[in-house]
This record gives structure tokens, sequence and C-alpha cells, in this order.
């Protein structure tokens, strides 16, 4: 089943609902169509997109979707020395940029570039796509290749739609809900909230570039129901929510993912805005976004609770999706392990594609390995630990930096904090603290908290203080950079 | 009956349409109303729904055969009611869940 698919159904039922700021469904298919007959020609093998966040996206994701091509969107925020490359990965392609963005695009063979005005003026003349064209790949998503060159994630319109009718009902959402998306388009969260929305029938106000203000601002003006954030904005949300007087009136849900959300970040959010229901959604591009979500209810229960197993939810991913299985498995890759135990979360399912372009690497029976450590409580509850990449080896001993940041930050004279794998002759790998200070805050005072709330094992043995934490744009801690830049000490 | 997944379909006795998610493991006949379907852009024969299979189908819901494993989304209400080879389609309940996206 092709992704355009899902809106020929939506548009064929309800034509005049709007879809993504004005335009209609019926309009949003019709510039689709236009978009896939300005774009469709013998030399172009995908469609690629390097701009910021706006209509052009979904017409172009549907678009290349009537024309039977993939749809490839860039991350432009890389240097333009990466960008450039992988532009020239692309070819054949006709790569549509954003006017301001072309100047830093070069000459490559096979790829015709647009500007994204042109383009449009393209499709003002163009007659909708009249044919039909199928292709198996839906979207190419470039990983942010934090070790070597990007790897091209290959989503097929099979995983794609297969997420969107487990998950979705067809036009089930209040006439008023409205839906805000700030993440880019070219991480999974952006494409699969256009297909969501788009079925499930909420309209999408995009902000073309994520500041809290113009966040709080856009909530407000557009009486914004419903939006998904990374934990390093919800924070800054909350800031400029505050500043600005505004208590969100109109929202209703607000989904989180991408990152470990902070405990005192959370219980904040649940403090100041109690009308919202809170959504922590687990996925990975590989599986066509979420694959488990703790919903409102089990938010409230957790926040509530006094008994510790409940209460530890409100750091869980929640529970498997319709259609997915998550297994524990051990390090042989093959026994599954029991409630509680950690081990690496390995997933199945339709929506899991589990597939770079020219790789497969999901096994014969159909299981990823995600490369996130995990368990599972004995309800069913998951819990992510952190890429396995991140796990501190000490002496023998698999150490997760998140349960030590976790404790860390509930420290009232910490903000922000990371813990990192350091080298060491003694130990192999020891543990280091690198630490936003709010106020004073003395490294005795918190190797003691963290001893009497861990065990000595787990107790950092080098700290760093700084005044900020690198982050990417999507909420990733770039550990590696720290790692970088602390190992000399 | 070509029943591949994203192929479009209409009832020949009543309003309904739909779209099979997931196709039959063998060949069949899908049903509505009491007659075969026909494709979205062919022509209804016309006819009356048959009592038996007068349930109606409901758009946004998915209806399945365990049989033959054929699952089916309803696209356009209409009075009619699914089968495959005869036997009635079955409504699958979903639980509703929140947006994550």
């Amino acid at each position: 089943m092709q992704t355009t698919l899902l809106l020929d159904i939506a548009a064929d039922a309800d034509p005049d609902l709007r879809a993504v700021g004005d335009w209609t469904l019926a309009e949003m298919r019709a510039q689709a169509k236009r978009a896939a007959a300005a774009a469709a020609s013998d030399n172009v093998g995908q469609i690629v997109y390097c701009g910021l966040n706006g209509a052009i996206v979904p017409q172009l994701l549907f678009g290349a979707g009537y024309a039977g091509l993939p749809f490839c969107p860039l991350n432009y925020r890389l240097p333009d020395e990466q960008l450039n490359a992988l532009v020239a990965r692309t070819a054949p392609a006709l790569l549509v940029v954003a006017d301001e963005m072309a100047a830093r695009i070069g000459v490559h063979e096979g790829v015709t570039v647009m500007h994204v005005s042109a383009f449009e003026a393209a499709m003002c003349t163009a007659p909708e796509f009249d044919g039909y064209a199928e292709n198996d790949t839906a979207v190419l998503l470039f990983t942010s290749g934090t070790t070597g060159a990007p790897k091209a994630a290959v989503l097929r319109h099979e995983n794609l739609t297969s997420y969107i009718l487990n998950t979705v009902d067809l036009l089930a959402a209040e006439a008023d809900e409205t839906a805000l998306v700030s993440v880019p388009n070219y991480h999974i969260a952006g494409i699969s909230a256009i297909l969501s929305s788009v079925y499930g029938g909420r309209r999408i106000v995009y902000l073309s570039a994520f500041s809290p203000e113009d966040w709080v601002r856009t909530v407000d003006v557009e009486r914004v129901t419903h939006a998904m954030l990374v934990p390093t904005m919800l924070d800054r949300v909350l800031d400029a929510a505050a500043n600005a007087g505004s208590s969100l009136p109109s929202l209703r849900a607000l989904s989180y993912g991408g990152g470990r959300m902070p405990e005192p970040v959370i219980a904040r959010a649940m403090t100041a805005l109690p009308h919202v229901g809170f959504v922590n959604a687990y996925g990975l591009t590989e599986t066509s976004s979420t694959i488990a979500l703790l919903g409102a209810e089990d938010h409230r229960t957790a926040f509530a609770a006094t008994n510790p197993a409940v209460r530890r939810r409100l750091h869980s991913v929640g529970k498997p999706l319709p259609g997915i299985e998550i297994e524990i498995r051990g390090a042989d890759g093959k026994s599954v392990l029991a409630a509680g135990e950690s081990g690496e979360v390995y997933v199945r399912g339709a929506q899991v594609s589990g597939e770079y372009l020219g790789k497969k690497i999901t096994d014969d029976k159909g299981w990823f390995a995600t490369n996130d450590g995990g368990s599972m409580d004995a309800e069913g509850y998951l819990f992510v630990e952190g890429r396995l990449d991140d796990v501190i080896v000490r002496g023998g001993e698999n150490i997760s930096p998140g349960e030590i940041e976790d404790c860390l930050r509930a420290h009232p004279a910490v903000a922000d904090c990371a813990v990192i794998g350091l080298p060491c002759a003694q130990w192999g790998e020891k543990i280091g603290a690198v630490v936003v200070a709010r106020g004073g805050a003395d490294e005795g005072a918190l190797a003691a908290h963290i001893r009497a709330a861990l065990r000595s094992t787990k107790t950092p043995e080098a700290w760093f203080f700084t005044e900020e934490l690198p982050y990417n744009e999507t909420g990733k801690l770039l550990r590696r950079d720290l790692k970088k830049l602390y190992s000399g000490g | 009956m070509d029943l591949k997944p994203g192929s479009r379909w209409k009832s020949a006795v009543c309003s309904a349409e739909c779209v099979v998610v997931r196709p039959p493991k063998s060949a069949g006949v899908l049903g509505c109303g009491g007659a075969p379907v026909v494709a979205l852009d062919g022509t209804a024969s016309g006819g009356t729904v048959d009592p038996a299979f007068a349930g109606g189908v409901l758009i946004g819901k998915r209806y399945v055969d365990e049989t033959s494993g054929i699952e089916v989304l309803g696209t356009k209400h209409g009075q009619g009611s699914l089968s495959f080879d005869g036997r009635a389609l079955a409504l699958k309940e979903a639980k509703p869940l929140p947006a994550s996206d």
C-alpha cells in the first residue's frame, strides 16, 4: 500500500478539511499531484529537499509518492562540505532547495537543482499528475552519522502505512484539532507527523525553525491542541511560557521523545500544565517512528504514586504499540532475558524497516537490534537505558550513564549533566561526570549524593564543570564530543 | 479479483467503498451486501443488499476474515456488509491511541 493512498482516502472522505495551514485535504492532494508532474522526468530517481519546514514538505512527500519516487529530505544544518557529499550521493535526483540555502549547494553530476520559488512557479502551471506509479521505497533519511559516514535509512511504503493504520483512526480527530510540527523535516518524526495528521484529520501548523518563544506564540495564536517536542525543548518551552504569562490553554496533548527526559523537567511540566496529557514515545528512524508509548493516564498514575515500582514508570517509554513485538536479549543476541534484566532492545513488526541502502540488517525472523540498552518490568513497561555504544565498562562491570545522570539531575545544584566513560589504565574505563551547575556545586557533595543513592562503583571519579552541554538540534546529547574533549584530563 | 494491498473497491449494491489492507492467503471473492465488489473505477451492476449481509460498512473501520487473513478498511459508508467467499468479515476492534508524533 502506498502512502499516497492515506491522503487519497482522507481527501475523498472529507475534501474540505484543513490539512496544512489553510490548505484543505483536496487542495493538498492537487498540489502534491502538481508537484509530481513538475518533478517527474526520466532522469530523476528521487526527489530531494533541503530547506525549512512549510507546506512544501508534505507537497513534496506526497508528490514523490504519486510520481513513484523516493523522497529524501536533507539535514541543512550540516556543514557545507558534508551537505554536498550527501547531495552527490542522491544522484540521479531533483533537488528542491530553499532559495536562501541555494548558494551552499555545488554542482553535482546527475543532480538537477531547483529553487523552491522556481519549483512552486512550475507547480502553478503544471497539470495534476494523472499517471499511476509505484515504488517500494517511500522515504530515505540519512542518519546523523555520529560514527562515520551517514547511512541512508530506507523506509518503505509498507512500513509507513502499517505504522499509520495500526496507530491512527481515519479522520478521528476533533474538528478543532491542530498539531504544531517543529521537528525538522529530515527527522523521522517530521515525516510521521505528516502521515498521522493527514490520515487522522488533524490540521498541521509548521514552525519553520524551533525557538521556544515562537513555539509558545504559535500555540496561542493558532490554538494548537497537539505537539511533539524533544526533551531539551520542553524545559525551554516552559520558561518561555512562564515569561509570556501563558498557561498554553489550547494545548491538550504533548508528546516527547528522541532522548531521555529528565524527571525534574517532566515533573515541572505536569505541574505547570495540568490540563495537558503527556505522552512519552520511543522509536527510531529504522522503525518508522514510535514503537512504544507511555500515555497520559500512565503519566498521572506514576506521578502520583508512592510505590517506587509505579513511580519509576515516569522514566518508562510504556508499552509496545499494536503490531509491535519487543524482546530484551542478552549479550549473545539470542537469549531472551527475564523481566527486570537489562540487555539489548530487539523489535519486530511490519513498520520496522531495519534497512539501509544496500543493506538489510533485520535477522531471518524479522527482528531488528536497536543498539539501545533496556529492560522490561513485570507489567510489560519498557525502560530504555541509552545507546549500547555509550555504556561504560569499568573493571568488567557494565554501567549505564543514564541511571547516574538521572540521579545527578535530582540534586538541586545540578541544572544538566552528562556521564561518560574515560580511558583509565587501572579499570579500562572510568566514570566522568560533566555538570552544568546551578549556583554553587562541589564535587564532594555530588559524589556523596551518588554514592548514597547508587553505589560506590557507579560514583564518577572525574568531575568537570561547564556552562553548557553539546546537543544536536533534535535533542541528542553529543557524548562523543564530550569524550574527545575530556579524555586528555 | 486481484485483492492486492492498496487496491480500492466499491460495493455493487450500495454506497460502500473499501481498500484492501492485507491480502487473502489464497484467491477468493470479496463481497459487499452479498454481491462481489467491483473496482473503484468500474461500473456497479446495481441490485439490492442481501439481508444476510446488511450490517453496514463504516468509514475508517477495519474488517477481517481470520480464515483467509484478508483485512479490509472501510473508506465510504454503506448499508451492505463485507464478506469473503461468503463468510462475513468481522469488525476489528482497536483501542484508540494517543498521538505520539
